[in-house]
Parts: C-alpha cells; structure tokens; sequence
C-alpha cells in the first residue's frame, strides 16, 4: 500500500516538473515536439533509475561509513556525470538503435535538476533501496508524464498566432502555470491509499 | 575599470540570465515564493558564481581541455558545498526553506555555463566582474519575481503589508503560479528590450 | 590530465574538511537552539536543562515520543513534547506542544511541515490565535477528551481550506497529550485511563492525574470525555 502511495505521490500529486520544479530546463528546451518530448523522457527514465541505485549505494556504503556526508553533492554530481557518459558508451556498443533515439539527450541529462535533485531526495526521505528506485521510477514516468503532455499542446500552440513578446518561453511558462493548475487537482489523491 | 563596469552591467540587463539568457529556471520557479527567499537564493548563487569564475579563470592553463568539464564541476561543487555549510551553520532558518535548492546550484547551467564561456577565455580580473554581474542580474530577477508573487498572493512584499491578506490571490505562491508571474515578467521585459532597439 | 585532475579532486577534498570542521560546531548548535527555543516557546519559565533530561515515552504499539521536562527549582512545572502526524496533506508533520501541569497546552510550536504554503502552514499560528478562541487550543484542558475539528464533531474549527491538516495537527497534540500522561503518571503514581476518541490511531495511556487537590474532577471529566 505504502508503495502505491509513493507512486500516486511521486507522478500526480508531487509532479516532478509541475510541481517541484526540477528538470525545467529539458522540460522547456526538449518539448517542441511529441517525438523528441518522448525520447527525452525514456532517457531520463534510465539515466535516474540507475543514478539513483548507484548514488544510493555510493550514499550508504561509502559516505555514511565514514562520515564524509558533506561531499555528497560534489561526489553525486561526478558519478552522475561519469555515469552518463558510461551509458553513452555502452549504449553506442550494445544497442545502436536505441542509442540512435536517445543518444542526443544523454549529454544533456547531465545538467538535469531532477536526476540529482532525486538522488539527494531519496537519501532525505530515508527511503530503503526498494523504495528510493520505485520513487525514482515513478518520478521520471511523472516527467515523462509532464513532459509528453507539454510537448502535444505546444504543437497546437505553434499553429497560433500570439502576441510577439509572447512568443516562445513566455507563452510555454504560462501554458505549464495552466497544466500545474490541473495538476493541483491531483493533491490530497493519495489519501485515498492510507 | 570603465571596461569591467561594462562587463558587470552587461550581465545585469543585456544578458540577464533569467529574462534575456533563459537559463537557470529550476531555483527561479522554486524559490520565488518570497521576495525574500528569491533575493536569498540569487545572493547564494552569487557567491559561488563569482567564486567559481575567479577559480576556473586562474585554473584555466592548468587544466587540460579534454576533462575541464569535470575539472568546472568540481570547482564549482566545491563552493557550493562551502556556502550549503555555511548557511546551515549561520542562517539555519533560511537553509530550510531553500532546502534542497542549495546544493543544486551545482546543476544551475548559469553556473557553468559562465564558467566555459566566459572564466576559460578571459583574466581574473574580468572573470570575477562577470560573475557579480550575472550573479546581480540573477538575484535582481529572482528578487523581482519573488515580490511580485508575493504581492499578488498574500499582499505583501518583504512581509511588509501593502494591501490586505484576504485580496491576494494564493495560487501565485503556489507552483502555477511562478510558471505564470514568471511567463509574463519574461514577456514584460521582452517588450520592453523591443521598444529599446526600435526607438 | 588524469594528475592535474586528481591534483584538482585532493585539493578540494582537504579544503572541505577543513570547512565542515569549522562548521561542524556551528550547525550542531544552531540545531539545539533550534530545539531550545521551540521548548522554551511552549512550556512555563522553567530554569533546568530540558534537552539534557529528555526521556522517551511509547505511545501506541510502536510508536514513542521524545518528552523534554520543564522544572523550576525542584519544582516540576511543564512538559515539552516533540509529537508528530503521518497524515499531513503532504506527509510527516513535527510538532512541540508544551503542557502545563494541570493538563492545559500552554503552546505549541511546528517544526517541520510540507503543508500548501498559505494553507495547510497556516497552522503555525491559526491554533493559537488567542482573540478566536474557537480555534484556539491554548489553554484547553486535554483531560476533558481529545480534541477534534468541528466537522468531526469537536470544537476546534479548522483551518479554512485545510481540514486534512488540521485533523493531522490535532492528531498529534492528541498523541502528545497520551505521551504526557504516561509521563506525569511515572512521577505522581496515580492512575486513571485516558481513553482516546481519535479512532484508536492515539492508544489508551495511563493515568493523567499528579495534583491531589484536582484529581476528582479531573477523573470524572476524563472518563466520559468523549464525545
């Protein structure tokens, strides 16, 4: 039950973008169009699934055991870094084809809020190893989630014709400010898995 | 000096981080739930920008090209965890309600960004002016933001009264509303920029 | 270029250490004045250390509660209780509610929350607000039943717009008032059952009384105290 909760939490209630507030850079940037809105969530999916076990591992075999908690952000951020491109390298060897549809996100994941923002999240909860990689899961499909939807109004949105100023990032803030609205409709949802 | 006063308010209004440059959204949306709370995160980030310029600009013949990303990244990492320890140390109050943003400035791409296209090509002196402009600009827009939600959510700016409570409107403290104060502040200021350049 | 890196990476790691060891001390004391002062907010003027005769109390099957008592002299004058609800909007609510010794909540004060900004934090200040005593529990003596929303059939109102918060918050004044009972009731020796009203979340603590004088109407009370 409790993992339902997290789950509901994590994608609807606690949205990483809408209501977070992590990954907006992505979440405006990549979101022009549905293709490339869907390749960016799948890769974002697998690069903080595994972020998340490895930083989780790094966080309680290596930092805790010696009390280095305070190199956390410098030493999360390297191995985030380091393991993206690692992905990238494997990627290329094992499998062209999907590394041929997420190749060109991969470099920019690195400089994604939510992959560290949810790295450093889960050791705050104090969630266990099975929690932390459901939430990560979770998470991502919430961006994802966010992320596609976006992507399809902007399509209908370019179409428009819109006052000049308000071309671009300020008309795509507001219309995300519409969605976050929506998304408030979801709070209090997970009172329902208690 | 005339050169470095160009260099610090070129960041300021030209290439404005926030309303000009785009960059950096994720602490600009969060943290503006106040004025108070925006003016202190852009002072935070500030602090490790000009930090972080003066380093990667004194560092940049020592550091080969092939790893300088990662080279950036630990400079930059390192003040971040200097100023995360400081204000958890001095101003506890105010390291709660920042939160988790603190530690990610490291991935705010202002930060970086500054360092490889502006400390790697240019001298200490400069690099630093650089960094206090963008860092002011930032800050300025963080401030900004951060009083209008304020203003229109719950009356105040600085938690000074301006109008009563009960006429503000919530939803601007709220996450929809950054997304929406910030969208028409960024509209706001493109018109004006246009006006500029035509007249 | 792997030298200079790791030439980089050991600089950086001494420098940290040497500023977390500066820090060290400064963080670790803004946390217990953090502490200190949200006891002192909610108990009478006490001249004892709180912090260093802090015990914990169960409450519940699993649950305990850290208890801070307040003495005065010899003189036992309050108990400071750092309570919690899992049933916030959003989560885990702390809270330090502060009783006196007759069973009144002298104050309380939150310490963490992740409730809707201008919402659900309204509680910071809503449940003390001494000109609507309505919805104020300041005051009220929790011997005469635990307290509940008015929507619930209590008579605390709840914070406009945030009922699941203020049935969260009341829930853990109510956790913390079973915590100090059990605790007045290691130091008096009377007993007496508190039952709870609150759907069996709080469990049964025992004994409320230490103040002779008190005690007969406060058992009487405290019996059918439920609503």
């Amino acid at each position: 039950m409790e993992i339902i909760g997290i789950i509901i939490v994590a994608i609807f209630v606690n949205n990483v973008v809408l209501a977070q507030f992590l990954g907006i850079c992505p979440f405006l940037g990549v979101s022009k169009k549905v293709d490339t809105a869907i390749g960016m969530g799948l890769a974002v999916t697998f690069v903080m699934t595994i972020a998340t076990i490895v930083t989780f591992l790094l966080q309680r075999g290596v930092l805790e055991t010696f009390g280095l908690e305070y190199l956390q952000t410098i030493t999360f951020i390297l191995v985030i870094a380091a393991l993206v491109q690692m992905v990238e390298i494997i990627l290329k060897k094992i499998s062209p084809s999907l590394y041929q549809a997420l190749g060109v996100f991969l470099p920019l994941i690195t400089t994604n809020c939510a992959i560290l923002g949810v790295a450093i999240l889960v050791t705050q909860k104090d969630y266990n190893l099975l929690e932390s990689v459901i939430y990560a899961i979770a998470t991502s499909i919430g961006f994802a989630l966010a992320l596609i939807i976006f992507s399809g109004i902007r399509e209908q949105l370019a179409l428009t014709k819109v006052p000049k100023a308000m071309k671009g990032i300020p008309l795509a803030l507001i219309t995300a400010g519409i969605m976050a609205m929506a998304f408030m409709g979801f709070s209090g949802i997970d009172q329902v898995f208690k | 000096m005339n050169n470095h006063l160009k260099v610090l308010l070129n960041g300021i209004i030209k290439e404005n981080p926030i309303f000009v440059l785009l960059l950096g959204m994720c602490p600009t949306l969060a943290t503006t739930s106040s004025a108070i709370n925006g003016m202190s995160m852009g002072l935070a980030t500030l602090f490790v920008l000009t930090c972080s310029n003066a380093v990667i600009s004194m560092l940049k013949n020592l550091i080969p090209d092939m790893v300088r990303i990662p080279a950036y990244i630990v400079v930059i990492a390192t003040f971040v965890t200097i100023i995360e320890m400081m204000m958890k140390a001095y101003v506890p109050a105010l390291a709660d309600s920042l939160g988790i943003f603190i530690p990610l400035i490291v991935v705010n791409c202002v930060v970086l960004g500054r360092a490889e296209s502006f400390a790697s090509r240019n001298g200490v002196a400069p690099s630093i002016f650089d960094g206090l402009g963008i860092g002011l600009g930032f800050t300025f827009a963080l401030t900004l933001l951060g009083a209008v939600r304020e203003l229109l959510g719950t009356g105040k700016i600085f938690s000074l009264n301006i109008y009563p409570e009960q006429f503000g409107s919530l939803i601007f403290v709220l996450a929809p509303g950054a997304f929406i104060a910030l969208g028409y502040l960024i509209a706001l200021f493109n018109k004006l920029q246009k006006k500029e350049s035509t007249n | 270029m792997f030298l200079s890196l790791s030439l980089i990476c050991l600089t950086v790691a001494v420098l940290l250490a040497q500023v977390n060891k500066m820090t060290a001390k400064p963080i670790a004391e803004a946390k217990a004045m953090k502490l200190q002062n949200a006891i002192g907010e909610v108990v009478p003027e006490f001249d004892n250390n709180p912090t260093a005769e802090a015990f914990t109390m169960p409450v519940g099957q699993a649950d305990s509660l850290l208890v801070y008592p307040a003495k005065k002299g010899d003189q036992m004058v309050g108990y400071a209780l750092n309570s919690f609800s899992n049933n916030g909007f959003n989560g885990n609510i702390q809270i330090m509610v502060g009783f006196d010794m007759e069973h009144k909540i002298v104050n309380y004060s939150v310490l963490q929350h992740a409730e809707t900004p201008g919402l659900g934090s309204k509680m910071s200040d809503w449940f003390r607000d001494a000109a609507k005593p309505s919805q104020s529990i300041i005051g009220r003596d929790l011997s005469k039943g635990a307290l509940r929303v008015s929507k619930d059939g209590g008579d605390v109102d709840a914070i406009t717009g945030s009922t699941i918060t203020s049935r969260a918050f009341l829930e853990a004044v109510n956790r913390a008032y079973a915590a100090y009972s059990g605790s007045t009731d290691t130091t008096s020796g009377a007993t007496a059952s508190y039952e709870d009203t609150q759907s069996g979340k709080v469990t049964d603590g025992p004994g409320v009384e230490n103040d002779n004088h008190k005690q007969d109407t406060i058992s009487e009370e405290g019996g059918d105290g439920n609503e």
